[in-house]
């Protein structure tokens, strides 16, 4: 089933990108960016979001902060923080939440990888 | 001279996947977890530059510098208070080293460090353009903020600047990162930048 999926990202190229490749991966599902934290709960408060992908170095709450509020409000959802800042102190803390550690920049494959297992935990969670 | 502020953007967001790989160079170095600013990217004079990096409090800095040349060229430096300096190096060496040791190894293993930083910074924007660049070898300067500038390509030419602070969490150490590319190179960076943007828009049409 088509799913929507938050792309939050301070930079317009790196939303383009995450976009473009998810409309290639699943051509059927939504995509919905947003520049920060506060508009990615704007966002969520205006529509069904199923899955969301953020980056880390953000103006404001960054990602880390963001994925934490997102995790309480909706325990279920496959959250995923994309950084180029491969360190193991970001990676263990990406975990901790319950989401998945992408690299960037951002590959199809990579992409394709978490957006399969995510679609899996919703089924899932679905059943 | 202007940029675009989707140019502005491209530039910035590839500077942080650069940056982000090269804090996690300094990460392994140093041991302990590197906090990132946001990058910031201007059109600036050198003069102007150098005013950024020598705020109040930064008069007397630190930084290992290296040019680089290629389709597109300037100078990156890893910038620090020099009252970090030493901090630095013993986060790098170990804590067991005694002071004149470190001392005598001051500038050796900054520049070491830089390298390994800067490589790492400059080869991931070259290899996200898939161009080549060389690197120069590591100098260590001190000085104020002009005085790192000094000599720099196009001394007194506009020059994009491109700005990231770090700290080296539980060290106390806080530097930055900086980039200078004087402005053909500039032209020539943009032509990339779009030739980037041209194959990102082309990936997502299915092309």
């Amino acid at each position: 089933m088509p799913r929507t999926v938050l792309v939050v990202d301070d930079s317009k190229l790196a939303r383009m990108v995450a976009c473009k490749a998810l409309a290639k991966i699943h051509p059927d599902w939504a995509c919905v960016e947003a520049g920060d934290a506060t508009q990615a709960m704007a966002a969520l408060q205006a529509q069904d979001v199923d899955i969301s992908l953020i980056d880390l170095n953000m103006p404001g709450d960054g990602g880390l902060v963001l994925a934490a509020d997102l995790r309480r409000k909706r325990p279920n959802m496959p959250i995923a923080v994309v950084t180029a800042n491969i360190q193991d102190e970001i990676i263990a803390r990406v975990r901790e939440l319950g989401a998945t550690f992408v690299p960037k920049p951002l590959t199809e494959e990579a992409l394709s990888a978490f957006l399969t297992g995510a679609n899996l935990r919703l089924r899932k969670v679905a059943q | 001279m202007q940029i675009s502020d989707i140019e502005r953007d491209a530039v910035a967001e590839i500077a942080n996947i650069a940056v982000g790989r090269a804090a996690a160079s300094l990460r392994q170095i140093v041991g302990h977890e590197v906090l990132l600013s946001v990058p910031s990217v201007d059109i600036l004079t050198h003069e102007e530059a150098s005013h950024v990096v020598a705020k109040p409090g930064n008069r007397a800095l630190i930084a290992v510098c290296q040019n680089f040349d290629g389709p597109f060229s300037g100078r990156a430096l890893l910038i620090f208070p020099e009252a970090n300096s030493l901090q630095l190096v013993r986060a790098i060496l170990g804590q067991e080293l005694p002071l004149e040791d470190i001392v005598d190894l001051e500038d050796e293993a900054l520049a070491e460090t830089g390298n390994i930083i800067l490589n790492s910074f400059v080869a991931t924007m070259a290899n996200v353009f898939k161009r080549g660049l060389t690197m120069s070898l590591p100098t260590v300067l001190r000085g104020d903020g002009r005085q790192l500038f000094a000599g720099a390509p196009g001394e007194r030419e506009l020059v994009l600047f491109l700005y990231i602070n770090f700290e080296i969490s539980q060290k106390e150490i806080r530097g930055y990162l900086a980039l200078l590319m004087d402005i053909p190179s500039l032209e020539m960076l943009r032509t990339l930048v779009q030739d980037f943007l041209d194959t990102v828009a082309l990936k997502g049409a299915g092309q």
